[in-house]
């Protein structure tokens, strides 16, 4: 359990002397890129969303949107209701009042699994991989989201595709046996996951340990590693809930030119973070939260220089390091 | 169906529940106070409470006690029994505590494992006084219903007016003792230094293990007391029913569990409620349908509480005990 | 690591780099030695059967019954192993396969004497057996569902206490029904599959139970490879899924309480499978046959074996039911060396006999972090 959690001393230590400097990733990932869709057109919308827990008001009137191939950050100090907007926007919680629109439904109430098939994946700010699942399956895992064959599929593997050519076997007999009979769409389904995956473990740099067991990978590992698996399930909208959280300058670097890779293939990226510098680095508009309101919306410019944010920052030193 | 006789005998009947209620709560303690602390189901606390009746069975016959004494013995036999019997079902959790679920703890193994060797341990407690006492000793062990000298003879002390409902001293020890125990159990583990400990290490072990709460002494505590009240439940019992069994605990064990389940586990005063709607529910639908369907019944009863309330009437939680 | 886990692990892995064709012809070795067993006769060989001695239980009924209980722990794996579900009722599909049979198949079983009422049939009429077959896994599978539904929103020890019920509540149904089940007297004449008759006998009778048991070896090889289909799919990663994180993988897309119950479905399709052939082999069927320390006995196969290994579930359920039959002579002190068994194996390897090999590293690293965090207080 420990090793999970970004928190404890231990596993910080391990990551500062484990960090390794992640190839430069120069292929093109063709098969990764998606339709974004209309550009600048709304994604998300955050409609005057309130929310109460008993008597606490988590979060007051919040409002704002997500354009479609935008980055978004989402900041604010310690317990301004950024991860409560997070789970709002996740179906987590249902608002008390107000409404949160995707591609113009509203989403509140959908069970988890319904909202991922809409088109949203998030990240955890603590991670939560499946430990005793090799990186490979992990994101497998999220590949499957996308995937039609059911239980009885699994099973009788009774749907059969007229394979294209380049699906062939190699081998001769089974190959004469795929063109008589198809290929059951499970196979297919199975090995184009595996495929993904791969790409996808390459796509994010770690595709040297997909073997290995995710309770064993190094802290850096992990966080592309959930990035990677978000990613399988094909969002519109891909969620990062403080994704540099532990990590140190040149991995933040790293992380930034992921993020931007990210939106080139075609999603539309929120962040949440802390760090101030790698939201002015990497967002196209920020939205800052204080006390669960919005206090601010912009450019990073514009944010940097207005004074509300400036005050609600100050009395906090900026936790860069 | 027969809900005249249910109607015509409400009075007594709920009595009667009431009173079988009382046994299956002070037995749910021990389920719920080891759940709150180590989320587990210890399944060999049912033949912790076997053990309390056969102490109780021992003390009797060791001091020669039988039906018909003076007060002053009775008193003083009974009391022996009840310190016997809670002394036996402590030991006997503690025993099970050390021998079957601190090696795993140390390893670190996932829950089902100790849910085997619970079953193992309450496999083991049965077949000693079922088969590997009766090959040294002879009876009263082995298999077969023993009875236990009903030392204190049921007497009606008064009689409700109006609705005619006969009290009896066997009825007022055991609504009462139950009670008496539970208040001083919640007493115990809100008010002292120790119960701090049991809620501190049930809400968050690995930050009361840090605050220097010694997490082994808290889970023994857990199980001494705990089994300290099967003791009880075990006295009360042999003075409703005047026998014992070498597999009795299996049915109250699985009834108390349900208890507990229903008032909501990892809660001291949800095993009470759970303990008592439960033993009332019974007792209603054997006079309603017949006995047999008593334990359908019940678990019907159980499912469709968990269905509306999933965490039990009075929701989970020993951390939050004032709940 | 433990020796034997080290010596297990090499062994898996010299058999890995085998070619496919040798693992293949040894795979068919197996399966072929498991057919001739009843006729095991040579010496030391032989020592291993039950009925060496004059108050032993006869061979191949055993070699039945320890096939029927590994039916059971396939079943039951794909629910505990795989998807982490705890099920202490999983007698209750048992005893609804067994009695599915028995109460449509029988002759002498009250629904079939007031079918043939209602119908002016004759009395040697009963429901065919090959169609009480899939009446039996459907009872069995919708129970499932029933069960499964309302309760697999549940946390998991919830999950166990209504499971539990779910058994005992089968049992008393079957006891206390009078005039749909016989009540505790039983249904006789459960009828057996359909086959020529040799020696004016039918092909399954209680005489030959070596076909019975070369039936039921079919039928359990049939569901391991079926087991083994859905356990490399998607089903199986969704099943480790939730098992490892539910919250999470319901946020990956996987629609939990959909694999959850199909999980649940399984696995009690294939006890009520079980259970079928059981009924049939007795031709006898009785609620005390079904209680609920049987739940408890299936529960300790797949965990002993090792849970979420196939092979390691088939060891267990052998070793669960053949050493007590082997060991018949102490019959009196048979629960209580299961009980001191299920302790000291759990204590000593509580991974389990042969566990998954997924299973042995979560379980060394579990136990490197559990001493770390003794040494850290």
């Amino acid at each position: 359990m420990s090793d999970q959690n970004p928190a404890t001393p231990a596993s910080r230590e391990s990551h500062a002397e484990g960090h390794v400097a992640v190839a430069p990733d120069t292929s093109d990932h063709a098969m990764l890129s998606m339709d974004v869709g209309q550009v600048g057109e709304t994604l998300l919308e955050i409609d005057h969303v309130t929310l109460r827990f008993g008597g606490v008001v988590a979060l007051n009137d919040v409002d704002f949107s997500i354009k479609r191939g935008e980055i978004l950050g989402l900041i604010g100090p310690n317990g301004a209701g950024k991860t409560t907007c997070f789970n709002v926007m996740t179906g987590v919680y249902t608002p008390t009042s107000g409404e949160v629109r995707f591609n113009g439904r509203a989403i509140s109430g959908n069970k988890p699994h319904k909202i991922n098939q809409l088109g949203i994946a998030r990240t955890f700010q603590n991670i939560r991989l499946f430990p005793e699942m090799s990186a490979l399956e992990n994101v497998m895992v999220g590949c499957d989201a996308r995937h039609k064959t059911s239980v009885l599929g699994a099973l009788f593997r009774a749907y059969r595709v007229r394979p294209t050519e380049e699906q062939l076997p190699a081998n001769p007999l089974k190959r004469s046996l795929a063109k008589v009979f198809g290929i059951s769409r499970h196979t297919l389904e199975e090995r184009g996951g595996r495929e993904r995956s791969m790409e996808l473990l390459k796509f994010v740099g770690i595709a040297d340990r997909a073997h290995e067991l995710s309770r064993n990978l190094p802290y850096g590992y992990q966080r592309r590693l959930e990035i990677a698996r978000a990613l399988a399930t094909e969002p519109q909208l891909l969620c990062l809930d403080e994704p540099a959280a532990g990590f140190n300058p040149a991995e933040k670097e790293d992380l930034m030119d992921l993020i931007r890779r990210i939106r080139d293939l075609g999603h539309t990226v929120l962040v949440i973070e802390h760090d101030m510098k790698l939201v002015l680095g990497v967002t196209d508009r920020i939205v800052v939260l204080e006390f669960g309101q919005k206090i601010a919306e912009g450019t990073p410019e514009e944010v940097a220089r207005n004074p509300k944010v400036i005050a609600a920052y100050l009395g906090e030193p900026d936790d860069a390091a | 169906m027969d809900f005249d006789a249910l109607i015509n005998g409400l009075d007594r009947h709920t009595l009667d529940g009431i009173t079988r209620g009382s046994i299956y709560a002070l037995v749910a303690l021990g389920y719920t106070m080891v759940y709150g602390v180590m989320k587990l189901i210890n399944f060999a606390h049912s033949e912790v409470f076997m053990v309390g009746t056969w102490a109780t069975l021992g003390t009797y016959t060791l001091i020669g006690a039988s039906s018909g004494m003076g007060v002053g013995m009775i008193i003083g036999a009974t009391v022996l029994a009840l310190l016997a019997a809670m002394l036996a079902s402590a030991g006997t959790a503690l025993a099970v505590e050390r021998i079957a679920y601190r090696p795993l703890r140390k390893k670190g193994a996932p829950p089902l494992i100790f849910l085997i060797t619970g079953i193992g341990c309450s496999m083991v407690l049965v077949e000693t006084f079922g088969q590997v006492l009766k090959v040294f000793f002879g009876p009263p062990f082995g298999r077969v219903l023993v009875n236990v000298p009903a030392v204190l003879p049921t007497k009606v002390v008064f009689t409700i007016p109006g609705i005619d409902l006969a009290i009896t001293n066997t009825r007022i020890i055991i609504i009462f003792g139950a009670i008496a125990m539970m208040v001083a159990l919640d007493f115990f583990v809100n008010k002292s230094r120790l119960g701090r400990g049991v809620r501190a290490v049930a809400q968050d072990p690995d930050t009361a293990s840090l605050m220097g709460v010694n997490q082994d002494r808290v889970i023994m505590l857990v199980f001494v007391l705990g089994g300290a009240m099967a003791g009880v439940a075990a006295l009360l019992f042999t003075i409703q029913y005047d026998s014992t069994k070498f597999d009795i605990g299996f049915i109250i064990g699985v009834k108390a569990f349900t208890a507990a389940v229903l008032g909501g586990i990892g809660n001291l005063r949800g095993a009470l409620i759970g303990g008592l709607v439960l033993g009332v529910v019974e007792v209603y639908a054997s006079t309603v349908w017949d006995s047999s369907w008593a334990d359908v019944t019940a678990f019907v009863v159980l499912v469709l509480v968990l269905m509306f309330r999933p965490t039990g009437l009075l929701g989970e939680s020993l951390g939050k005990a004032r709940a | 690591m433990s020796i034997i886990t080290q010596y297990t692990n090499r062994l898996r892995d010299r058999l890995d780099v085998l070619p496919t064709w040798v693992r293949a012809l040894g795979l068919l070795l197996v399966v072929a030695l498991a057919f001739y067993l009843p006729y095991l006769n040579v010496l030391p060989f032989a020592y291993i059967r039950t009925d060496l001695s004059a108050t032993g239980t006869d061979w191949a009924s055993v070699l039945f019954l320890v096939v029927v209980y590994m039916i059971v722990a396939v079943g039951l794996n794909v629910v505990i192993g795989l998807a982490g579900l705890l099920d202490l009722g999983y007698v209750g599909f048992y005893a609804l396969g067994a009695y599915s049979v028995a109460l449509f198949g029988s002759t002498s079983s009250p629904v079939v004497e007031a079918i043939q009422n209602k119908f002016g049939l004759s009395e040697e009429w009963a429901v065919p057996f090959a169609i009480c077959v899939p009446i039996a896994i459907a009872m069995a599978l919708i129970a499932g569902v029933i069960l499964g539904a309302p309760t697999l929103r549940l946390r998991g020890d919830y999950l166990a206490i209504v499971t539990m019920g779910f058994g005992e509540i089968i049992r008393i149904c079957a006891r206390n029904l009078d005039n749909v089940t016989n009540g505790a007297a039983g249904i006789t004449n459960v009828p057996v599959p359909p086959g020529p008759e040799v020696d004016g006998r039918p092909f399954f009778n209680v005489s030959e139970p070596e076909r019975w048991y070369w039936l039921a070896l079919v039928v359990l090889i049939i569901l391991i490879w079926m087991a083994r289909r859905l356990e490399h799919s998607r089903v199986g990663r969704a099943w480790l899924a939730i098992r490892e994180d539910e919250d999470a993988a319901a946020i990956m897309g996987v629609a939990a309480f959909k694999y959850k119950l199909w999980a649940f479905a399984i696995g009690a399709s294939l006890g009520g499978m079980a259970g079928l052939l059981f009924g049939s082999k007795q031709q006898y069927v009785e609620p005390n046959g079904f209680m609920l320390n049987l739940s408890f006995l299936f529960v300790a196969m797949v965990v002993i074996g090792g849970s979420g290994n196939i092979l390691g579930v088939l060891i267990g359920a052998f070793l669960l039911t053949y050493l007590p039959e082997r060991f018949r002579e102490f019959q009196e002190w048979r629960p209580f060396a299961f009980g001191v068994a299920l302790v000291a194996v759990m204590i000593l390897r509580p991974q389990g006999l042969v566990p998954s090999r997924r299973r042995a590293r979560e379980f060394e690293d579990r136990k490197v972090e559990a001493e770390e965090a003794a040494a850290d207080v």
